[in-house]
Order: C-alpha cells, then sequence, then structure tokens
C-alpha cells in the first residue's frame, strides 16, 4: 500500500499512531513492509493456504464473532447431502465433469434446492464469458429460506463443512507450504482474532495482484470468509479493500468497457441464455418471485436501453434488446490478442492502454498487433505499443520485419486528465468531477471527443441504408451537445443520461428506484442513478473535508445511493443496535422509525429489524429486517456460494500452474478448471513436475515501483519520475546472488518458457530464501514498468509470463512462476529465440502433447 | 539567553539579521519513523522550484537514485537497509569467493534470525537544507547573494549570486552546490539549494515538499513548536519501544546553533549518510576577523590617503 | 522603494539593524518582489489525480493558458492536499518534452512515422470501421446463433478514462456489434 498508493497509506499511519498493528504479507519486502509491525514473506501463490490456515485457526478455537455469523452469513444453512468435498475427492468438488473440466453445481446447493444450480452443460459456457463477473454482485438466486440449524451441529450445515474444509490447514501445513514459520503464522492468527469482534474490527487491504492468479477470485473469497466469520463485513474499520491501481479502473468496471457486461453489471447477452428480453431479465435475477434487489432488473434492463436507442427503443420491440450484439463465448482481451496472431481481427483500438508492456505474453501481443489492418493508438506519447513495428525486441529477432509488416498505424495524440470535464470513479466507488483546466494542445482530444465524432462520422457514412445490420447504429440516440473551439461534446450532458431523467420532462431520477419499466424513464447505468439528483452534479460536491465528519458524505458521490460502506446494516445487531459505542455507525432508531447512523444505510430506511418477510414474498419485500446483505438472494454473506462460482464453492489450495511443488494438500496440482490457451507460443512450465524443477529453478513474481505507473506510458516518459527509476532491474537475495554468481549492480537475465529479458541485479536482503517442504526455496522480483520507449528503457517483465486464466473472471496468472537466473546480458536476436527454445526442449515443453492440467482420476467423465 | 551577531550559540536568526518584528522562525521537522521513501517530496520540490533532472543513473543503493543532496536536488531520500550485512547497498557485494555454506545456515535465514529485535530494517529518510542557525555559506558569501529571511531561512538570490562557490565547501552538511547543468536549465553556474520555498512562505503557503508528502513525515511550522511536537514524538515513540527512536539538529545547543530543519532518526546521523557532530566552519571567524580587521583597516587607512592624494 | 542609492544594500547594512549585511540589508530586488505562482495564477480547476485509483484531489494553476503548478487539494478528505511522487509529477505528465501533439502515422509497411492532420486521420479511421465492419460481419456464428456482430474489430481501453467517455465508449461499439470490447479490469 505505501508502495503503490502512497497517499492511501496515511490513514494506516494515522490508524498505527493510535495504536492499531500492521501486518503485511508479502513475498516482496516493500515500503509497506518497512513501516509494518510484522512483516511476513510467504511463497508466491500460497495464499489460500495462508488464509485457509487462519479459517481454521478461527473455527478450532471457535473465535468467530458467533451472533454476526448466526444472524448475517449462510453458516446455519444446510447444504445438500450430494456434496462432496476435496478430501473426498483429492482435491475436486463433487459434480466435476473430467471432460469439459466444468462442475455441476447440483450437489453444491442448500438441501431441497438442488433444482436451483446452473444446468450442467451451461458451466462451460460461463467460463467461456466469464459469467461469474456477474454471479459477484448478483450473488444468489433464491425463492425461499434455505434450510438452518441455528446450532450448527448439522454435519451439512455450511459451518461444520466449512470447519471439515479448512481442518487440514493446520500451522504445520502452512507453513510447510507457504514458508512462514508456526510461531509467526500463530501471531498473525493471534492478532487478527483479537482484534476482532463487538469492540474492535480488522480491515483486510490487497492490492489487484491478488486478482492476477489462476485462483485469483479464490483469493478473495478466502478472505471474505475470514472477515464473515469475524465480523469484520460491513462496519467501520473493517471490511476488505481492493487498493486498484488505475484512476478509474472501478468506474470501467461499473461503465464497462467489457466484453461480457453491460453498464450496471448488466450482462451482455447470448444466444443460449438471452434468446428474448424476458430471458435476458430473469437471468439478471429479475423474474417472477426473486429476492433482493436484482428483482428489479427489468427496469434497469429497460432503462439502459432507452439510453442507448431512445425513442426507437419500445415496449413493442422490447425496447430494441434485439439491437444487442451478442455474446458466444471467451472474447477477453488474451483470446482477441490470440485471434490477432491468427488473423481473426482486423482492426484494433487502444485507448490509454499499453499491452506490449502491460498486458501478459508481451511477444504475444505485440505479434499480435503486427499481424493487424489497421491499429488506432491514443495516447498521451509514443507508447511501445505505437511502435511495436520499429523498436519491438521482435524487430532484433527478425520475427518482425517493418517492410514485411502491414499493420497500418495511426498515433492520435490524446487530452491529459486536466485538459478535459468529466469523472473518475475511485477505488471505494466514488466519483469525483474534474473541471477542465485548459484545452488541449495541438491535435490532443478527449476520447469523449473521438468517440462522438467517429459516431457521428460512421453515422454520416451508413445514412440512408437499408440494411438491417445497420439499424442499430442509425437508431442510436447520438445527439450530445458540442461546445468550444474543437466541438468537445458536453461531458455533464452525458453524466446526465447515465444518471437517467424523466423522458417527457427530463427530471433527472434521484434514486434507481424511480426507475419504470415501461419506458417513461431512461438511465445508461442504474447503480450510478442519483449522482445527478435534484439536476446537481453531485460528484463535483467539494464540501472540505475539514468542514465535515469523518464520512465525508458531501464530497463527491459514491454508489449506490451515496453510501460509504456497503452492507452496512451489518454495523448494528440484528436488533438495529450498534455491535458497540465504539464500532457505532448505522443504527435503527425506534423513535423515528427509521434506519439512521454516520453514512446513508445500506438497507431501506424505513424497514424495521423486526420486519419479517411474509411467506411468498418476492423482490425488496421477501428481505427481512436483518438480512443486512441485501445484494444476496438469501440476504446473507456467502461463507459457502452454492452458485455462481466455476471452481468450487469453497477457495481450496491449487498449485500456481508454474510451480516448484507439488500440492501438499491434495493429488490435484493446480486449479482444474483454469483457462488455458494451448499454443506453441504459450507453453507453461508446469507445477510440480520434479523431473524439470531444475531447468526452471526459482519463482519469480513482479510488482509496482512507487515511482512508476504500471506500464510505464504514464512515468517513463516524464523527467522528474525516470530518474527516480532510471533502470530495469531484478531483486534477488545474497543467497541466490551466491548460487548463481550474480553480482551486484551487474547484469543478469531471467529465463521463462516464453521469453529471456535482462536487468541490472539489485542484491537485497529485502528478499530472503524460504524453507518450503524442507527445500530452500529462492524468489526473485522484478518491476514490470519498463519497455522500448520513454526516457529510460529497458527489457519488460511481463514478457516473462504466460496466459493462463482465473475461470471466473478469465484475468491471467502473472504474480507467479518459475524461471531460471543467469548472470551477464541476454543474447541477442536469433541467439536469443535458441536460449529460450533450448531451455524448452530442456524442460520437456517441445510436441503436441502438454503437461495435463488433471491429476487425480476422479471426477465424472461424461 | 540568545546573542546577537554571533555566529555560534543560540541565536534567533531573523532578529540578527535586522529584522524588526520577524515572524516566528520557520523549518521542518522531518519524522523519519514515518518516512515511507515515496520521493514525493523530491518531485514536489522539483516541480515548483523547477530544479531539472540530474541524469539517468542507477546507483544501486537500495531504492536512491539520487544520491545525495546538491544543486539538482534539494530533497534527498535516503534509503538505509540495515540486516546481516551482506545486502546490496552502495557497495558492490563481493560474492565472488566461494563459501561453504550449511543448510542450518538457510534454516536459520529462513527463519529469520533472532526473533526478539528486528533482524532487517529499511530506514528511509528525506533529508534536506538544514537553514542552521550560523549558516557558514551565509557567512562567507561575499556578495551577500545568500541572505537570512525574515522566516529565519538561509537563500541564495540567484541575482546576485556570481558563481564564486565561496559557499561550497563552507557547508559543514554539503548541501550547496554550484549548479553544473545540464545546459539550457537556468541557473547554471550558480550556487544553489532549498529555498524552503521562500515564495510560498511570503504568500503564506507551507513549501511544496511538506505539503506533499503523504504521511506528514516532512512537517512543517513555527520552530518552537515543531521542536515541541519532536520531543512529544519521541517519548511516545519510546514508550511503544522504539528505543532507537532520537533528534538530531534540534538543539540550539550544537555545532550549528540548532538547525532549522531537524530529524527524528531511528539510528546513528551517520547511518543515514549526516555528520554526526557538525559544527559551523566559520565558528571561529569573529575572533580571525577581528586580527585580521587591524591589518585591513590599515590597509584602507593606506588606500583612502592614496585617494586623497590623488585627487590632490 | 525608488531605486535610488538609498537602496544599496550597503547604506541599507550600515543605516539598518542589520550590520552584518546577511539579511534584511542583503534582500535583493528580485528577492523583493518574489511572488508564488499559485497567488498569481489566472484560474484553478478542482480536479483529481490520474495516477492511481485512490483518488487525491489536485488543485490546477493556470496562468497565461499555462498549466504552472499542479499540487494537492487540502480540502479533499480522501488525500489531505498530499500526493505521491507521481501525483507530484502530473504537471511534468502534461508539459513533457516528450508528449504527442500531433497525429502520427505509419502506412503498411512503412519504416517511419509520417504527419497527417487530425481531420483526414479521423475521416480514415471512420472509412476503416465501416468497410472493416461490413467485411467482417455475422449475422449468425458458425452454430447458426443469431448474433448480429462483427468479430473483426476489438478495443482496449484504459482505466484513466472518465466514465462519461467509457460509456460512449461502451454504447457505439455495441450499437456497432462490436463486442470485443475490453479495459485494464481484464488485465
Amino acid at each position: 500500500m505505501a508502495e503503490a498508493h502512497p497517499v492511501g497509506f496515511q490513514w494506516v499511519v494515522e490508524a498505527m499512531n493510535r495504536g492499531a498493528t500492521v501486518i503485511h504479507v508479502d513475498p516482496r519486502f516493500t515500503r509497506t513492509s518497512a513501516l509494518a509491525d510484522e512483516y511476513v514473506p510467504l511463497r508466491a501463490g500460497t495464499d489460500i493456504a495462508f488464509l485457509g490456515g487462519i479459517i481454521n485457526y478461527v473455527l478450532t478455537h471457535e473465535l468467530d464473532f458467533r451472533e454476526y455469523v448466526l444472524a448475517y452469513t449462510n453458516a446455519a444453512s444446510i447444504i445438500s447431502e450430494d456434496f462432496q468435498d476435496t478430501d473426498d475427492l483429492e482435491g475436486l468438488f463433487s459434480g466435476f465433469n473430467r471432460e469439459t473440466r466444468t462442475y455441476d453445481e447440483t450437489s453444491w446447493q442448500y438441501a431441497g434446492r438442488e433444482d436451483h444450480a446452473e444446468p450442467a452443460q451451461e458451466t462451460k459456457q460461463e467460463r467461456q464469458t466469464a459469467q461469474p463477473l456477474q454471479h459477484e454482485s448478483h450473488g444468489i438466486s433464491l425463492q425461499d429460506e434455505p434450510p438452518r440449524d441455528d446450532t450448527l451441529q448439522h454435519p451439512n450445515c455450511v459451518y461444520q463443512i466449512l470447519k471439515r474444509h479448512y481442518a487440514r490447514y493446520t500451522p504445520e501445513m502452512v507453513a510447510e507450504t507457504c514458508g512462514v514459520p508456526v510461531e509467526q503464522f500463530l501471531e498473525v492468527c493471534r492478532a487478527w482474532t483479537e482484534n476482532s469482534g463487538r469492540d474492535r474490527t480488522t480491515a483486510l487491504v490487497y492490492s489487484v495482484g491478488w486478482t492476477q492468479h489462476s485462483v485469483g477470485v479464490q483469493y478473495i473469497r478466502a478472505g471474505a470468509i475470514l472477515q464473515l466469520l469475524l465480523g469484520n463485513m460491513g462496519r467501520p474499520g473493517g471490511g476488505i479493500l481492493a487498493l486498484r491501481g488505475h484512476a478509474s479502473i472501478q468506474g470501467s468496471t461499473d461503465i464497462p468497457t467489457l466484453f461480457n457486461l453491460l453498464p450496471g453489471y448488466l450482462v451482455m447477452p447470448n444466444p443460449a441464455d438471452h434468446g428474448s428480453f424476458r430471458e435476458w431479465i430473469e437471468d439478471m435475477g429479475g423474474g417472477a418471485g426473486a429476492k433482493g434487489f436484482w428483482a428489479n432488473a427489468e427496469a434497469y434492463g429497460v432503462n439502459l436501453l432507452k439510453a442507448y436507442w431512445g425513442e426507437k427503443a419500445t415496449a413493442d420491440n422490447d425496447f430494441c434488446f434485439d439491437y444487442l450484439p451478442r455474446i458466444t463465448g471467451d472474447h477477453g482481451t488474451y483470446r482477441s490478442v490470440l485471434d490477432m496472431i491468427d488473423g481473426k481481427v482486423k482492426g484494433y483500438f487502444l485507448l490509454g492502454q499499453n499491452p506490449a508492456v502491460g498486458s501478459a505474453h508481451g511477444k504475444a501481443q505485440r505479434l499480435g498487433m503486427a499481424n493487424l489492418d489497421w491499429l488506432v493508438v491514443r495516447d498521451l506519447f509514443e507508447i511501445e505499443s505505437a511502435s511495436f513495428w520499429k523498436n519491438s525486441p521482435e524487430v532484433e529477432t527478425g520475427e518482425i520485419v517493418p517492410e514485411e509488416c502491414a499493420t497500418e498505424v495511426f498515433l492520435l495524440p490524446a487530452a491529459g486528465h486536466a485538459e478535459k470535464e468529466g469523472t473518475f470513479t475511485q477505488t471505494q466507488r466514488m466519483l469525483q468531477w474534474r473541471e477542465k483546466a485548459l484545452e488541449p494542445p495541438g491535435d490532443c482530444r478527449s476520447e469523449l471527443w473521438f468517440f462522438y465524432h467517429l459516431g457521428r462520422m460512421v453515422r454520416e457514412r451508413l445514412a440512408g441504408s437499408t440494411d438491417a445490420r445497420d439499424r442499430p447504429v442509425l437508431d442510436l440516440a447520438w445527439d450530445y451537445p458540442v461546445d468550444g473551439p474543437h466541438e468537445e461534446p458536453s461531458a455533464e450532458a452525458v453524466l446526465r443520461e447515465i444518471n437517467g431523467y424523466e423522458v417527457a420532462t427530463g427530471r433527472p431520477l434521484a434514486s434507481f428506484t424511480e426507475m419504470r419499466t415501461d419506458g417513461s424513464t431512461l438511465g445508461g447505468c442504474w447503480i450510478y442513478t442519483g449522482v445527478f439528483a435534484d439536476g446537481v452534479n453531485q460528484a463535483a460536491r467539494r464540501k472540505p473535508g475539514s468542514e465535515q465528519g469523518p464520512v465525508a458524505l458531501e464530497w463527491g458521490w459514491v454508489w449506490p445511493a451515496n453510501r460509504r460502506i456497503l452492507y452496512n446494516r451489518a454495523s448494528a445487531d440484528p436488533e438495529g443496535r450498534p455491535w458497540s459505542e465504539r464500532k457505532a455507525y448505522v443504527w435503527w432508531d425506534e423513535e423515528q422509525g427509521r434506519w439512521t447512523g454516520h453514512d446513508v444505510p445500506d438497507f431501506e430506511v424505513a424497514k424495521s429489524p423486526s420486519y419479517r418477510a411474509p411467506a411468498g414474498a418476492s423482490g425488496v419485500e421477501a428481505l427481512s429486517g436483518d438480512d443486512a446483505f441485501i445484494m444476496m438472494g438469501d440476504g446473507k454473506g456467502a461463507l459457502f456460494v452454492p452458485q455462481g462460482l466455476l471452481d468450487g464453492p469453497l477457495p481450496t489450495h491449487y498449485e500456481p500452474v508454474e510451480s516448484l511443488f507439488r500440492n501438499p494438500l491434495y493429488a490435484q496440482q493446480a486449479n482444474p478448471t483454469r483457462l488455458e490457451y494451448r499454443r506453441e507460443e504459450n507453453r507453461m512450465n508446469p507445477g510440480g513436475a520434479d523431473a524439470h524443477t531444475d531447468v526452471f529453478p526459482f519463482v519469480f513474481t513482479t510488482s509496482r515501483l512507487t515511482e512508476h505507473h504500471t506500464a510505464g506510458g504514464m512515468s517513463r516518459y516524464l523527467q522528474y519520475l525516470s530518474e527516480l527509476q532510471p533502470e530495469m532491474f531484478v531483486e534477488v537475495s545474497p543467497a541466490l546472488a551466491e548460487e548463481r554468481g550474480l553480482e551486484h549492480l551487474g547484469w543478469c537475465h531471467v529465463v521463462t518458457a516464453r521469453a529471456a529479458i535482462e536487468g541490472r541485479v539489485m542484491v537485497t536482503e529485502r528478499l530472503r530464501p524460504l524453507r518450503v517442504e524442507g527445500r530452500t526455496v529462492h524468489q526473485a522480483w522484478l518491476p514490470y514498468h519498463w519497455g522500448s520507449g520513454g526516457m529510460v528503457t529497458g527489457d519488460s517483465a511481463n514478457d516473462l509470463l504466460g496466459i493462463v486464466l482465473d475461470p471466473n473472471v478469465l484475468i491471467q496468472e502473472s504474480k507467479v512462476g518459475t524461471c531460471d537466473v543467469r548472470s551477464g546480458r541476454r543474447p541477442r536476436g536469433q541467439a536469443l529465440l535458441d536460449l529460450v527454445a533450448e531451455y524448452r526442449r530442456r524442460a520437456g515443453l517441445v510436441g503436441a502433447t502438454y503437461p495435463p492440467v488433471l491429476t487425480t482420476g476422479k471426477g465424472t467423465e461424461q | 539567553m540568545t546573542r546577537t551577531n554571533s555566529l555560534y550559540g543560540p541565536l534567533d536568526p531573523a532578529r540578527d539579521a535586522g529584522y524588526v518584528d520577524p515572524p516566528p522562525r520557520k523549518g521542518f521537522f522531518t519524522d523519519t519513523s514515518i518516512c515511507i521513501g515515496c520521493k514525493a517530496c523530491e518531485v514536489a520540490c522539483k516541480e515548483w522550484n523547477e530544479v531539472p533532472d540530474q541524469g539517468f543513473d542507477l546507483l544501486g543503493s537500495s531504492y536512491d537514485n539520487t544520491g545525495a543532496l546538491g544543486a539538482n536536488s534539494w530533497r534527498h531520500v535516503a534509503f538505509v537497509e540495515q540486516g546481516s550485512g551482506s545486502t546490496g547497498t552502495r557497495a558492490p557485494v563481493d560474492l565472488g569467493m566461494p563459501t561453504v555454506r550449511g543448510e542450518q545456515e538457510d534454516a536459520a535465514e529462513a527463519a529469520g534470525g533472532d526473533s526478539d529485535k528486528p533482524d532487517f530494517r529499511w530506514l528511509m529518510s528525506s533529508d534536506v537544507c538544514k537553514h542552521c542557525t550560523h549558516a557558514a555559506c551565509l557567512d562567507v558569501c561575499p556578495t551577500g547573494s545568500l541572505f537570512r529571511t525574515e522566516f529565519g531561512t538561509v537563500v541564495v538570490q540567484d541575482d546576485i549570486c556570481n558563481g564564486c562557490g565561496y559557499c561550497v565547501p563552507a557547508c559543514p552538511y554539503g548541501v550547496i552546490e554550484r549548479r553544473k547543468g545540464p545546459s539550457g536549465a537556468k541557473n547554471v553556474g550558480i550556487a544553489q539549494k532549498c529555498t524552503l520555498c521562500y515564495d510560498r512562505l511570503g504568500a503564506g503557503q507551507e513549501p511544496a515538499c511538506a505539503k506533499a508528502c503523504p504521511t506528514d513525515s516532512i512537517q512543517f511550522g513555527d520552530l518552537d513548536e515543531l521542536r515541541g511536537r519532536a520531543q512529544e514524538r519521541v517519548a511516545a515513540l519510546h514508550e511503544r519501544g522504539v528505543s532507537s527512536a532520537r533528534l538530531y539538529g534540534h538543539d540550539p545547543q550544537d555545532g550549528v546553533g540548532g538547525a532549522g530543519a531537524f530529524f527524528l532518526l531511528l539510528d546513528e546521523p551517520e547511518v543515514y549518510g549526516l555528520p554526526p557532530d557538525p559544527i559551523v566552519t566559520t565558528r571561529d571567524l569573529p575572533s580571525m576577523y577581528r586580527r585580521a580587521g587591524v591589518a585591513a583597516g590599515a590597509l584602507l587607512a593606506g588606500a583612502a590617503a592614496a585617494f586623497l592624494g590623488g585627487r590632490r | 522603494m525608488a531605486k535610488t542609492f538609498l537602496n544599496w544594500p550597503v547604506l541599507r547594512q550600515l543605516t539598518g539593524s542589520d550590520v552584518l549585511g546577511r539579511g534584511a540589508a542583503a534582500k535583493s530586488a528580485r528577492s523583493e518582489e518574489l511572488t508564488a505562482r499559485t497567488s498569481t495564477a489566472d484560474r484553478v480547476a478542482r480536479s483529481v489525480c490520474p495516477y492511481c485509483a485512490v483518488g487525491c484531489g489536485q488543485r490546477i494553476y493556470v496562468k497565461d493558458e499555462q498549466i504552472v503548478q499542479i499540487e494537492g487539494d487540502p480540502d479533499s478528505p480522501i488525500s489531505r492536499g498530499r500526493l505521491c511522487p507521481k501525483g507530484s509529477a502530473s504537471k511534468n505528465l502534461l508539459t513533457s518534452p516528450m508528449r504527442q501533439t500531433t497525429v502520427r502515422y505509419r502506412r503498411p509497411y512503412g519504416t517511419e512515422w509520417e504527419e497527417l492532420d487530425l481531420d483526414t486521420a479521423m475521416e480514415m479511421i471512420a472509412d476503416r470501421v465501416v468497410s472493416t465492419r461490413r467485411e467482417t460481419w455475422q449475422d449468425e456464428d458458425e452454430d447458426g446463433h443469431r448474433v448480429r456482430r462483427t468479430m473483426g474489430i476489438a478495443s482496449l481501453g484504459g482505466a484513466t478514462l472518465d466514465n462519461e467517455e467509457n460509456y460512449l465508449i461502451k454504447k457505439l461499439f455495441t450499437a456497432l456489434g462490436a463486442i470485443q470490447i475490453e479495459n485494464q479490469a481484464r488485465i
């Protein structure tokens, strides 16, 4: 956090000065470790074993916050007796199909609700379309209360399943797997549990390297289980804080430029599930009898379609639902890049993004771009993704020959953040409006300008067309006021549309509850409704923090409904009273008959804690007064996830795809449901294959330096940042340096099954070897900021990575791999390709056979 | 008891420099116990003061690629890796010799060594001009370019400095330096150092580095108040068991009469590259001047006589 | 004060209280006139740092249509006026000598960049979008499902774009039938 989010770290320092204990768990000793009370190095890729160990500690000693757990989680819910756990099936859950490597979720359902499972044949489709990203926000869909045992003794209640599942995650197992000594591990367990409960809360902070694993979603799930068991969710000072890495990366998920989502986490339709408008709505939770806020999905869907196609969208034509193109599988960025290599994609837009350096497998990225018809790059600088045809590593090796590369490249200069107005959504879901300071220089323009005018010009070209395929373009509501010398579209007008308004009067909606299904309102992103409440740009509010309380509700605007802490109903006990005076946040005011407190209650404001949903109730009415997790179909925080996760209802330790060790817990080595692209250029060095651990004998991981920003497109081109970290380097421990004859400040090169890159050697005790399964394991660390452009240049660490994806969200495993580290500079030209080929040969990564994904015989064949 | 027109000992420097009723003396308190080494201070300083970059060299001194305070680095964050000593900091590590290393040592290293005391520390500290009570740079400046401001700080006036460089060796901390480049940068050839953002102070604003500092490791304010705050911080850290916390440069009785920019350190000053007991290099000047003055007076009389003689 | 001999530093030194000539008497004309750029700016825009997702407040000072300073906004309850080295270098980001301010064009098989005016570039890009869409259009996929899309156009956006921008990007591409629209959030 101190390393990549330094200004956020001021609050950690503030907490430390008030007595908070800070524990930092990371393979690399960072600036955060320097200030932490306790630094816990662990083997990269073993976080579930570590967190599972703490869960086991909590359950073994019954240290969970029992009242909270009973009331607000699904601990008491009883799971189908058909459920079989990983201990029974060598690392697989019940329902595994060996052929498709997917699960049938039937046996994971609540007892008696087995018919609620997604049909088995759909789970493969779900992996292809990253649908769990939808489930992440939609939660389980349920139509009645699952059976419970409030004594938590039923053998198939979630609590007991959890207890059995993690029983083997003992401190000794954690030590063996993660390389964390038992005593240090127990210290973490004690600190976490002692600082959680009625009077105290513990926050779990992660940065998004956590998501970049083949089990990334389950990492975060493991954190969620722990925080739910300890009663740390929805409460001040608690929670799970994702420190995201880009100014509006939260916004770009909410109003997504993602292939599988539409604004507000509505799903892009696919022909199999969404043949009709009605099916689309029902799949999002909007079916008859559905429970929770997603029951209103029809309103959200209609308002989006109305915002897209305006007056052309009517109830008679299902609001132009048919105009939405259909997805039919994995259309993620990595799939697209491989399709570029295969010649299927012709044109590519890069908008402030530098995949030649920032995406996994840099060579695949660059070879893909070299095989396009045309490429449009919009950026502040001439980044590597614009100049790949003349100065990429592949030009040096002869794999890209400029005179033979047909890609037509347009590099369009972009406006910077000060040169345009609009909102960013920061990592706590807060929208903040930026005022425009001045006009952009020269030909620099905003994306708003580029896309508005591109759309206008394309529509001019298609005008008069009678082709049905052009109707969605010509019928598009694309009429935004423009202003100034460059005819800049009004960002505020776009924000109004996002917020939504009454069609007849133009009155901005104050809340998504005002959205109608009859077409009388429209709104482009239902979760953002309210940002323009009362016709006021709420994101532009800047009442000084010093004139407000600590929650500062009048600075910017947070979705949904300006709530700062999600699920904050859980900050009060089931009766609506604060758990303690010290941790009072939101509570029920009996006299006024409403929820009140320091934040906007994340609950229906007049729903009494004693309210019980009548039998057969649906929608929001079906949420009882103590159903704190209002977006979940059962109103409960999910310790066990019956629906929606493709790799299991509980986090389970799998080794990284590239690992030096066999999975100490199960025969199944790595995530059995992971998405792999088996191609010659994407060879992975299989985990646990003892015969080859000598070829790639070390673990490597990558992350950021404070002085640079991601792929360097906003830092290597600045002298004041370039001088602070001027060169690519590789951090190694003194022991690894000794073993490989590396000299401090000398050169070394790092070799994987994909590439070899070089950097200067940084010998430092901040990296330390770990003892794992009786062996010493060395981990090297690399920053990933460099490329061939900018004021300071160097090899790109992301070139080392292969492409293997988490099945739930299709994010790559880029935070752990295996490598060799050698003294001296890497070879050049053909010799470089020969070196990598030689390594592959030695590791047996040749020919048409690929290492098996399944390393157990369990599961069914059909 | 402060003296006047002294070059040693406690003093109110602004009043001493002829300001009638000056504002309270301003300074920095840098609490290195909460420094995260982000270098925001270095960048904020350069942006505000238009200090050029000083080239792109990897120094291998942990994460420090600035190296030292100088004409193009008015703030410098030092990074100190303290462990068993085999770490790579400034001096290249000798790893060429074959050594015998047993499993036991590996295990001890993996286990983190003695658990009672931290086996490894990464110390960071943002250094800056000390704005000494007795500033030798100022005392030796023959042009009056270096002067004492009403805030008690020491500032180079670019429009006066002729680049003679007398101030450079005079500084007991090695802070001030003549700007040698890059060509095209402003003030090349002229002595350069931190001004404590004299222009911002005049506008009632705090210096750029202190304003940016994410953790408030760099605190700006009235020196008296900062000294009090620093004492409290040391006491609090001692209470928390951080017995190594100590102040540096806060004492008006020290060799520079107390620094306008002082520090809370977690180790000996030398560890951070700071002189342990700096003494104003002009401490003995007054007595030297007195002796020289007699001779100079005679010379002046002779010169005057010559002028008078010339008029005649 | 008028520039008279009364203003001579030596005279000030001898007649004033600063007899050693180290303070008030040594103050130069430029020092006397020194002002902070933050005080003399024509206007100040309230903004947000473009780097990480903490969302620190920034104040952007503009004078004569040039950015003269970017610093933290002390009113922000998130950042309280502070900025990291990247945020502190925000002016450098916009004023870097390496910044591109004109269109660069690389023709197929070209070995060097060429100049191109913005209007022409926009026309060329619009032409390519229309023709690629036409050439790669699918009414149905291989399995006969009605899909109405193009698989010939992909996009990867940064996560430093504004919400309003992402909204228009998704809206336009969706209407065009382009579905391979992705951003950093997948990475």
